[in-house]
Parts: structure tokens; C-alpha cells; sequence
């Protein structure tokens, strides 16, 4: 469809929610921004391919989580600026004690692999459905939901135990150590 | 001795989620939106509003887009 004003404002609503999902799959605020730039950019190129009345964010987020993985290829090898720049792009300072948990929190996600950190983002923090995150990713719906609750797993092991030993061999352990691709 | 696997919603069960403690699970799923909105609270960044603003469609995107390439080369 043509890019109608109306349009344009959907799409600029999207851009906050674009770009949180930009830097917790980066970690790092500048990246983000340019994937975003480059996603709305896509986005208003190929515009006519939208689907009136289909999923303005879900067809978005698709496009950057395409650009993320294609440049991500690109760039795996390249040393990441590991210290405060995600902390920079926040606002609010958090206090030294909720500092701390969120760093861990975010070096704990940083952890997990690509493809569980991103179903966990777009399922518990964006708010997709299983079926609009399935779409996102390319995948089915049942491979996402595994995704999600591995990536749960993962974290509640990296997070609150020291030690997925410390677990005992119940059912979070094997979720963990034992998930296979998929 | 091992307990007998009951259903979820039996009365003085540990409350289990997917295999995982409910109150874990709540935990992650608080930081988790925390982390992300704290960004999108942030709103619309200018550079951002003016790009969506100025451009009139596709072939204009096409040329910013490929202007914007040029420009990140190193």
C-alpha cells in the first residue's frame, strides 16, 4: 500500500518498541539506532509490499530481526565494546544495588543463544503471540514455545543458582543441559 | 523417596511452571520487561521522527537508504 500519513504514524509508533528489541539483540545502543535507521528506511522502500490490515509491527520487527542476523554474520568476529553502552542509552539511573541485578540480568541474557534470547524478547517483552513471534523468526510455533522456555530455563539456572548442579537432576536441569536444536 | 508427579493445580503442590518455580519465573519475566521498557519509555529520538517525516516513499527510502550506506563505510 502507498505510504499514507497515517501510515507514517503507525510506523513511528513502532519505533520505540523497535528499538528496544534492536538493543537487547545487540546489547549495544549506537548498533541499535543504525538498525533501526536502516529497518524504517527498508520499510518505507518497500512499503507497496505491505499487507493492508496485516501486522504493521510483527512485518518491522521481521525486517530488523533480518537485518540484525545478516549483519550479525558480518560481525561475529569483531570484539563487542563490552562495558556501559547499554547503560547508556538509559535514562533513568538505576541505584547501585538494581544497577548490579540489571547487569547481571543482561550479561545472563547476553549468554543465552541467539535464537532463545530473541524468542524469549519477543514473547515476554514485546508481547507477541506465539504464532506472530513464530512468523518473525521464520519458524514454528511449536519451536518458539520450546525456545522461550528454554531460554527461561537457561536463565533461572545462570541467575538464581550457582551451578546448574545445585538443581539436582530434576526437570529444569535436563530442560537446560539436555534441549536439542530445534 | 520420590514424590509421585501430580497435576499442577493440586492444592499445596510446589507451584511449577514448565518445569521451572513460578515465583523464578515471575522474577525473569519482571527484569525482562524492565529491561525493555526503560527503552521504550524513551519515545520517538528525533533523528528518527525527522527521517519518517521527510521521506515521501519508496524512492526517496531507496536513496536515503543507499546514501545512508555509503556514509557507514568505514
Amino acid at each position: 500500500m502507498p505510504l499514507t500519513d497515517s501510515l507514517r504514524d503507525d510506523i513511528l509508533a513502532s519505533v520505540p518498541s523497535l528499538r528496544a528489541f534492536a538493543i537487547s539483540l545487540s546489547g549495544n545502543g549506537d548498533r541499535a539506532d543504525d538498525l533501526v535507521q536502516e529497518t524504517l528506511l527498508r520499510a518505507i522502500a518497500n512499503i507497496d509490499s505491505f499487507q493492508v490490515g496485516s501486522n504493521l509491527p510483527a512485518w518491522l520487527f521481521t525486517i530488523l530481526r533480518n537485518l540484525f542476523r545478516s549483519d550479525y554474520r558480518k560481525r561475529r568476529r569483531e570484539v563487542e565494546d563490552a562495558e556501559g553502552n547499554y547503560a547508556k542509552t538509559l535514562k533513568t539511573q538505576p541505584s547501585q544495588n538494581a544497577h548490579l541485578e540489571f547487569e547481571e540480568f543482561r550479561t545472563a541474557l547476553e549468554k543465552l543463544p541467539q535464537d532463545q534470547r530473541e524468542a524469549l524478547i519477543l514473547v515476554g517483552a514485546s508481547g507477541f503471540s506465539y504464532e506472530d513471534a513464530a512468523s518473525i523468526c521464520g519458524c514454528a510455533v511449536g519451536t518458539i514455545k520450546s525456545r522461550v522456555n528454554r531460554a527461561r530455563s537457561k536463565l533461572a539456572a545462570l541467575l538464581y543458582v550457582d551451578g546448574a548442579e545445585d538443581f539436582g537432576p530434576d526437570e529444569t536441569v535436563r530442560a537446560v543441559i539436555g534441549g536439542s536444536g530445534g | 523417596m520420590k514424590e509421585v508427579k501430580s497435576q499442577a493445580s493440586q492444592p499445596g503442590a510446589p507451584r511449577k511452571q514448565g518445569g521451572l518455580n513460578a515465583e523464578i519465573q515471575a522474577r525473569i519475566g519482571h527484569q525482562l520487561r524492565a529491561m525493555y521498557d526503560d527503552v521504550v519509555r524513551q519515545g520517538v529520538p528525533d533523528r528518527f521522527a525527522e527521517l519518517i517525516r521527510k521521506l515521501d516513499g519508496p524512492e526517496a527510502a531507496v536513496q536515503a537508504d543507499q546514501a545512508a550506506k555509503n556514509n557507514g563505510r568505514d
